[in-house]
């Protein structure tokens, strides 16, 4: 039977899908593979898809229940716990001879394998070969080296020292763990406090490092030789020019203790449901063994599982090496929770904002907060019932109107009139409102370990009574509900009076090049809304943005301005408030222009010639007649602005913990990461829905007419 | 009026270059990193390149696909095709709507237009995953025309709001006059008004354009074969949590604002009239 089907297979052209989210020199290696594997099947065909990182989890998440999934796709193993939950994937169950044994272990769950590992990852310590002779073997070597190399604008040492990723051979080094394979969590025990003190110390107190270090400046760092030790992963090299070296990490001088990086085994998962499996099982072996692996080490780079290759580079040698006293990295589904709480307790660790022991003790409490919570079904009788009598009660409602003889006679003078409007009303129902009333009926659900149980209104009791967070806790709704409101509030002021402003001084007829102002006046609004939040978010950087380097200009003593825009509620606020007001005011600024041409020219000269001045008529004059064209575009305005994920989401990322985030983001947070705590996000959704509901029916009654 | 004296009109040119060097800021330092070599994050604040060089550019519109095909182009092609046709498909739902809601007198006539706004308060977060399964079911995931839909129905509201407030404005008598003369409410409508409302019908176009041009997260979603990715998802790539090509992310970002930005000056003449002639009358 198996032979007929393989016969079926390989006799009819099949096209493999693969799904990825490499890029660079990975991806040119697995492209080669598979073109490869295409000349030696010539009636099968290969499609790979490069998805971008950041929605791959998600899609897999969607796509494989419904069959729309690929045939094979490859991740990293942290999700493989959860996928075999869900049933996503199926298990590998041919042979693996020839696999190194520590890829196999990361992806066994229940002594079954469940994909087949093609490469490990893991951070290392890379170094400057014209400046180091041969690395460090403690840390307090480390740390000498790196004192001496630093000087006016060269570091030492480079690492996203705030990331609980790179933290990570710290903490081990220390003796402490993320999450005990029992799922025990002690981001306050001493280990972890001394692994923070100790993190602090090499990235702050010493001097040898650039602050707010993201991947991308360390890399920039490096590239353009300001920085001679760096802690990262195979992908930091993949396009650098410069020359770089690599070993395994030091011992921690403190304690003894190796420094032990998590391990990630990259391997090829078989989506359920695939149509060809015995074809896609064999594209698998092919690019994760022999020639295949080859490929992958000499052109992508990668430290292959396959333990046959040769003619390893220094580096894929340094990565297997530590790769076998790497930790791989937990699976547990509450770890998501452990990062936030960890990075939550570095960051403020590293901007001195608390002491290491505070700062385990508050992580360790947040953790517990953003713990799943067992899950009490509830009994669905009640809800079905009480939805069963609001059905009634509207349909009895509509039933009563209809009978009124008035009414029907309107209906019927005017049913051609619903021609007009039905096929928009007929699209807004079918992709609009529907997906809305699917999404928010999700609330009633609580979904752990890919199963949806009822619990009905208790997501809304928790969050309305804030009985997960003290009510003053960033992570209570009614704090980021009043940000949310001083957020709407506060753009809306600079909108209208930056865009009132602007329009008033372009009416005037004096003005040279009307034109021209007002074209490169709305380019904000032309330039798509994420580009234009992460640039702003990098312009804001505290030793390399556009923003601190300016304000070194203008303000007085000499040195650099590194002023940390992220570290406090306020500012981090403003930097928000400063992108979305670039975004937002070309909007106010038209309007504004439309209608002041609608006000007649002869009734300002009239008061002119009564004798009010500038002032006087454009508070008597032009004010009343500006206002009631305005309104409906404030208010519409603070809706979009209510909801403006992306500038949010970009720009301060919440920062400092969770401060600055606002009701829709933070429903993102808690649908995407967090564990996937849908019905929560839905719930919160639902709120927001209901808190602009109310909003808009008081401003229709404050203004006296109907504009929202 | 009278003059003003040179002073005001001096300080007041001032003021406009001060602001407006502040708006252009952002966007010449986005030129810079696309014309400067290398992938780094320009530094120095002073948003002039030192040397220039169309490298960036060339890499992303040279981009091949595995199979050697245009990358670029292919998804140029997709992203033109999809943002017209939402233009289209939006402003065909929304112009007969909002006509209605401004001529007509029926029953719920309030609550309609009430509806299409209170669509715009539904936070797009929880709606994603509903839309997908909605999609799927209809046969419209990995589709073009499924994207188009979402998108044309997403500017729905904000296109009849603006219409509507357009149409309230036009004089009644002319199309009372056409009717007399005999032609059909449908006739007079695309005969007469129409073509009347050109600077609405421009703005809201356009608006419904950009909605599909520049949204990425429904588009990665709802598609998954690349020959029928859309631009924004190829610019996400070049930044991500590893990685960060500044130069080729600048380069690809200018490419798609570029359309954007060109369409905006030539219909900008409009969008003075077309976005707030409705909102006047009140």
């Amino acid at each position: 039977m198996t032979a007929l089907l393989l016969l079926l297979a390989t006799a009819s052209a099949s096209e493999v899908t693969v799904w990825h989210s490499y890029s660079g020199a990975e991806q040119a290696a697995l492209e080669q593979v598979a073109d490869d594997w295409e000349s030696t099947h010539p009636d099968d065909r290969v499609s790979l898809v490069a998805l971008p990182f950041g929605g791959f989890d998600t899609k897999v998440d969607t796509a494989i229940p419904r069959g729309n999934g690929p045939d094979l796709f490859i991740a990293a193993h942290g999700n493989v716990a959860k996928w075999v939950l869900e049933g996503v994937i199926e298990p590998w169950t041919s042979d693996t001879t020839g696999i190194a044994p520590v890829g196999l272990d990361a992806f066994t769950v229940d002594e079954q394998l469940w994909g087949l590992p093609i490469a490990t990852k893991s951070l290392v310590l890379l170094y400057d070969p014209s400046r180091i002779a041969s690395p460090p073997q403690t840390t307090d070597e480390l740390i000498a080296m790196a004192r001496a190399e630093t000087a006016d604008g060269h570091y030492g040492l480079a690492y996203q020292a705030a990331d609980p990723y790179f933290h990570a051979p710290w903490m081990h080094a220390f003796g402490a763990v993320a999450i005990d394979d029992d799922g025990t969590v002690s981001l306050d025990g001493d280990a972890q406090v001394q692994s923070f003190a100790f993190a602090r110390r090499l990235a702050v107190d010493e001097g040898i490092a650039p602050t707010q270090p993201t991947g991308e400046l360390v890399s920039r760092l490096y590239e353009d030789g300001d920085v001679t030790f760096v802690i990262s992963g195979p992908w930091f090299t993949a396009d650098l020019s410069r020359p770089v070296a690599a070993a395994p990490f030091p011992m921690v001088s403190e304690t003894g203790l190796p420094a032990r990086p998590y391990l990630t085994v990259d391997g090829i998962y078989q989506a359920k449901g695939a149509p060809s499996p015995e074809l896609a099982q064999d594209l698998a072996w092919a690019i994760a063994s022999a020639h295949g692996a080859q490929t992958r080490q000499d052109v992508g780079g990668q430290a292959v599982t396959w333990t046959a290759t040769t003619g390893a580079s220094p580096l894929v040698q340094t990565l297997r090496t530590q790769a076998e006293t790497a930790i791989p990295m937990p699976t547990h589904p509450d770890i998501s929770a452990v990062w936030e709480a960890q990075a939550y307790a570095l960051r403020r660790v590293m901007r001195g904002s608390a002491s290491p022991e505070r700062a385990g003790r508050e992580a360790q409490a947040r953790f517990e907060q953003l713990q799943q919570k067992d899950v009490v079904e509830v009994s669905r009788s009640p809800y079905i019932a009480a939805f069963g009598v609001l059905l009634l009660g509207l349909v009895g409602m509509l039933v009563v109107r209809l009978r009124n003889p008035e009414l029907r006679n309107e209906l019927a003078a005017t049913k051609w009139d619903y021609f007009w409007i039905g096929p928009a009303a007929l699209a807004m129902i079918a992709l609009v409102v529907t997906p809305f009333v699917l999404g928010a009926a999700v609330s009633l659900y609580a979904y752990q370990g890919g199963e949806w149980t009822f619990v009905g209104l208790s997501h809304f009791s928790d969050i309305l009574l804030s009985r997960d967070f003290p009510i003053t806790s960033p992570m209570s709704f009614f704090y980021t509900l009043a940000v949310t409101i001083l957020w709407t509030v506060t753009n809306l002021t600079l909108h209208v009076s930056i865009g009132v402003a602007l329009a008033l001084v372009l009416r005037e007829p004096w003005i040279r090049m009307r034109g021209m102002w007002r074209a490169l006046l709305i380019l904000p609004w032309a330039v798509p809304n994420y580009i234009t939040a992460l640039i702003w978010k990098s312009m804001f950087h505290a030793q390399y943005g556009a923003i601190n380097k300016l304000l070194a200009i203008v303000t007085p003593g000499p040195g650099p301005v590194e002023f940390d825009w992220f570290a406090q509620f306020s500012t981090s606020f403003a930097a928000n408030l400063a992108t979305n007001t670039w975004l937002g005011f070309p909007f106010m600024m038209v309007v504004t222009l439309g209608a002041l041409q609608a006000i007649p020219k002869d009734l300002e000269e009239a008061a002119e010639v009564d004798g009010a001045g500038y002032l006087t008529r454009l508070r008597h004059v032009v004010w009343p007649l500006l206002r009631p064209a305005l309104l409906p575009a404030i208010l519409l305005g603070s809706v979009w602005t209510f909801n403006m994920f992306n500038v949010v989401y970009l720009v301060s990322s919440g920062e400092p913990d969770g401060s600055t985030e606002i009701l829709i983001s933070e429903a993102y947070r808690w649908a995407f990461s967090r564990n996937n705590q849908y019905g929560y996000a839905a719930a919160y959704a639902v709120l927001i829905f209901g808190v602009l509901l109310v909003y808009s029916r008081a401003a229709n009654r404050l203004v006296g007419r109907k504009v929202l | 009026m009278r003059a003003p004296s040179w002073v005001r009109v001096m300080l007041v040119h001032l003021v406009l270059l001060v602001v407006t060097v502040a708006a252009l800021y952002p966007v010449l330092w986005v030129l810079k990193m696309a014309l400067t070599p290398g992938q780094s994050f320009a530094v120095d604040p002073w948003p002039i390149p030192q040397t220039v060089t169309f490298e960036n550019f060339a890499h992303v519109i040279n981009t091949e696909t595995s199979e050697g095909g245009w990358l670029f182009g292919r998804q140029l092609f997709n992203s033109l095709v999809i943002s017209l046709s939402t233009a289209a498909v939006g402003l065909a739902l929304s112009t007969s709507a909002a006509y209605a809601l401004s001529r007509f007198k029926f029953v719920g006539k309030e609550a309609g237009m009430g509806a299409f706004l209170i669509t715009q308060m539904f936070p797009g977060v929880v709606m994603l995953i509903p839309l997908y399964l909605l999609l799927d079911t209809m046969n419209l995931l990995d589709n073009l025309l499924g994207l188009v839909f979402v998108y044309a129905t997403t500017s729905v509201p904000f296109s009849v709001w603006t219409l509507k407030g357009y149409f309230d404005t036009l004089p009644r008598e002319l199309e009372e006059a056409a009717m007399m003369d005999g032609a059909s409410r449908w006739q007079t409508f695309t005969q007469v008004v129409l073509p009347l409302a050109t600077p609405a019908l421009a703005v809201t176009g356009l608006f419904s354009f950009m909605t599909a041009w520049n949204e990425f997260i429904l588009a990665t979603t709802l598609v998954s074969k690349p020959e029928q990715f859309t631009l924004p998802i190829v610019l996400q790539r070049y930044v991500n949590d590893y990685n960060a090509e500044w130069g080729h992310f600048a380069a690809g970002a200018i490419l798609v604002s570029l359309p954007v930005v060109a369409l905006f000056f030539a219909l900008q003449r409009y969008f003075v009239e077309g976005l707030t002639a409705g909102s006047v009358k009140g």
